[in-house]
């Protein structure tokens, strides 16, 4: 059996958009609405789902960016939701990030140098006289020169600057890294460049990832188990090839069927999806995905749909499988 | 032939020296036909429909080759002629939606005006259109969202938004910029799904830039290959996808993950990264990052050659013609 290495258990974040004039919340975003998972210790969880479902903001409960609402998340079978700010923070070097948009995440004004050493200092890894060795042996790691540790950010790539990210991320040792699509904003030629590190440093460091992407391709490609999110809710979750090859929800075979193949001579049969995804301000009742749903019945909106296992590690939350 | 583009060269001229964008170009589109345009971020796509489209902004300016629209030259046309051509027969959608919607105005009052340039339609006439526009292209209770700003309405619904708008006056060439990157798949299928249909309907032209080559694969009929502004490969959608002949084009198919692969082995990379445009190679511009680069590729830029209606711009296909690869 694979070790449990985080176990999230019906985790939500709700953001208050408007309040009334007594402070009262009066219109409420549910980004995150129960979700639970586990991520096993060496794997790498994918994580698919349209924009604004709610990826990067669960990501950012994982790294401590944002308190959850409700629910529990375990570490090492720690629960690190009944811990105050300061035992929390300990926790944030084992559990690190890296972010979507390279140009954003990096501070000009820092050297890449510095950038990198910046959380070895502040978490005190290392005596001052050996930070330097260490961040160039860190950029070595991620395919960059040492006399690149003297450069700023607007002087690189945006593949480059990913690299810089994952070094900063790998700075402090970490058991888990949280990738949030971390190559759709580059180029074809250096996302299989970028993609191929990650793979070599998991290997190398006995990492663990969670990696957001709505690039499908890409998620399957990295990935051992995949989980599909729709609304703030998971409603699939399977080993990759069991999705990829036989996925149950509706929404994911619609997800996969959109996809277009490099086949001239295959043109797809498609499910087109009537509609956008609703707003997570006023989600559909019952199953969320019944405004858009090609197999609705009426009475999906009258209930939530739950996770259920249809075959062995093949989760989906939808009530024909009731 | 609907549009001819002859070695099209556009330039910016900045402070730290010459951005040739777009490096003698040339390529054209016949009526009903979707040409694909793929390439890098920064290899000249955007640059190129901006030119066509005569929309370029100092420091970029054409300067040299000939746009023929239906046989007429864009550039020797009066302004006014220009205006009416662009926008009622030649129509674009750009990368980003925001660009071409207007933050303060209504939705059904941007397209209505486009509309009644156009058009010659009265403005009861015009709103009817409008409404009809947006349902086609899939606007949930469009007489009503009719009413809404652009910020009041998701990335998604802009694009199809700026493409009603764009489809409006029923164009003869579409030219649609990276049409559903920003957009989620589903979404995305519904947009593809809306350009075959209004190619069906209107026999509308499209010259489609895209960086997804799935995309390329499902809706082109031809494709043309950039990097560094220049043209490095062109073919019918069958032939470039089964027989790609230049190694950047065959390097970039092999590097994508494939969603029917169930390998775990790693990604055939490309390596190093597109040239700096200030500093480009002698040569062919993608020598550096060639694995089959020779001696000659460092020193001279490679032709753009002809074999069996496939065009390719690399020397090893030089003695494939037969000839000594001298020009
Ligand atoms: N700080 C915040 N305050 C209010 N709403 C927020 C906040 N952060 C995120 N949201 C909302 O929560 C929802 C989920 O956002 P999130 O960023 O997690 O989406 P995502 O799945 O990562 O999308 P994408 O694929 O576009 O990155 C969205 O509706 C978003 O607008
Ligand atoms: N306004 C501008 N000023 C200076 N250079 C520009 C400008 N717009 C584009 N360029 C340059 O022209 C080249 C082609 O850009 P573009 O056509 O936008 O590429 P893409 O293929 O990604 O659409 C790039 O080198 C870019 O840096
Ligand atoms: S529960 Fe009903 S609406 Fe939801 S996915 Fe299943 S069939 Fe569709
Ligand atoms: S001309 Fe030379 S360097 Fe350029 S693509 Fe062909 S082989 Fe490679
Ligand atoms: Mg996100
Ligand atoms: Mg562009």
């Amino acid at each position: 059996m694979s070790e449990v290495l985080m176990d999230i258990q019906d985790l939500a974040k709700h953001f208050v958009v408007d309040t009334n004039f007594f402070g009262k919340p009066v219109s409420v975003l549910k980004a995150v609405d129960g979700v639970s998972f586990s991520i096993n210790k060496g794997e790498a969880f994918g994580l698919v789902g349209e924009s604004g479902c709610g990826k990067t903001t669960l990501g950012k409960i994982l790294v401590n960016l944002y308190s959850p609402t409700s629910g529990k998340l375990f570490f090492e079978g720690k629960d690190l939701t009944v811990l105050n700010e300061g035992q929390r923070r300990l926790y944030c070097k084992d559990i690190q990030m890296i972010f979507q948009d390279p140009y954003a995440s990096l501070n000009p004004k820092m050297t890449v140098g510095d950038i990198i050493a910046e959380p070895i200092l502040i978490n005190g890894l290392l005596p001052k006289n050996q930070v330097e060795e260490r961040v160039i042996y860190l950029l070595n790691c991620v395919g960059l020169a040492r006399h690149q540790r003297n450069r700023y950010p607007h002087e690189f790539s945006g593949g480059q600057r990913q690299r810089v990210g994952i070094a900063r991320a790998l700075a402090v040792e970490p058991k888990i890294i949280v990738c949030d699509e971390p190559v759709s904003a580059l180029d074809v030629s250096i996302q299989a460049q970028v993609l191929n590190l990650l793979g070599d440093l998991k290997e190398e460091f006995g990492l663990t990832y969670l990696f957001i992407a709505h690039g499908l391709n890409v998620v399957k490609h990295i990935s051992d188990r995949v989980g599909v999110m729709y609304l703030g809710k998971l409603v699939e979750i399977a080993p990759k090839k069991e999705l990829y090859a036989n996925p149950q929800h509706p929404y994911t075979q619609a997800l996969l069927s959109a996809i277009p193949v490099i086949n001239p001579e295959k043109k797809m049969e498609r499910i087109i999806l009537e509609g956008d995804v609703p707003s997570p301000i006023n989600p559909p009742a019952g199953c969320r995905f019944s405004s858009r749903c090609f197999k609705v019945q009426e009475s999906c909106k009258l209930q939530e749909a739950k996770l259920k296992e249809v075959s062995p590690g093949h989760f989906v939350a939808c009530h024909l499988f009731d | 032939m609907l549009l001819e583009v002859k070695n099209l060269t556009t330039e910016f001229k900045l402070k730290r020296g010459i951005v040739k964008a777009v490096d003698d170009i040339s390529f054209t589109i016949d009526k009903g036909e979707i040409l694909a345009i793929v390439g890098e971020s920064g290899s000249g796509k955007s640059v190129t429909s901006l030119s066509i489209m005569g929309l370029l902004q100092n420091p970029g300016r054409v300067t040299g080759g000939q746009i023929l629209y239906k046989s007429q030259d864009l550039n020797k046309l009066s302004r006014k002629e220009q205006q009416k051509l662009r926008g009622n027969q030649i129509s674009m959608i750009f990368q980003e939606p925001m660009t071409s919607l207007n933050p303060v105005w209504r939705i059904k009052d941007q397209i209505m005006e486009s509309i009644m340039l156009h058009m010659k339609l009265s403005k009861k006439e015009a709103l009817a259109r409008t409404i009809e526009m947006l349902e086609t292209v899939g606007i949930p209770s469009a007489a009503q969202r009719a009413n809404d700003y652009p910020h009041q309405m998701s990335g998604g619904m802009r694009q199809r938004v700026m493409t009603a708008m764009a489809l409006a006056c029923e164009p003869e060439l579409l030219i649609a910029d990276e049409p559903t990157t920003a957009l989620d798949v589903t979404i995305q299928a519904q947009i593809l799904e809306l350009l075959y249909r209004m190619r069906e309907k209107f026999h509308m032209a499209v010259m489609l830039i895209t960086h997804d080559l799935g995309v390329v694969s499902e809706a082109a009929d031809r494709v043309i290959v950039m990097y560094c502004g220049k043209i490095m490969e062109e073919a019918d959608v069958r032939s470039l996808f089964n027989h790609p002949l230049h190694p950047y084009t065959i390097g970039l198919l092999k590097s994508i993950p494939q969603i029917d692969n169930d390998s775990d082995e790693p990604l055939y990379m490309i390596k190093g990264m597109v040239p700096n445009p200030l500093n480009m190679p002698k040569g062919c511009p993608f020598s550096d990052r060639c694995e089959q680069s020779m001696e000659r590729c460092t020193q001279e830029m490679p032709q753009l050659r002809e074999i069996d209606g496939h065009k390719v711009r690399c020397f090893l296909y030089d003695a494939k013609e037969g000839g000594s690869g001298k020009q």
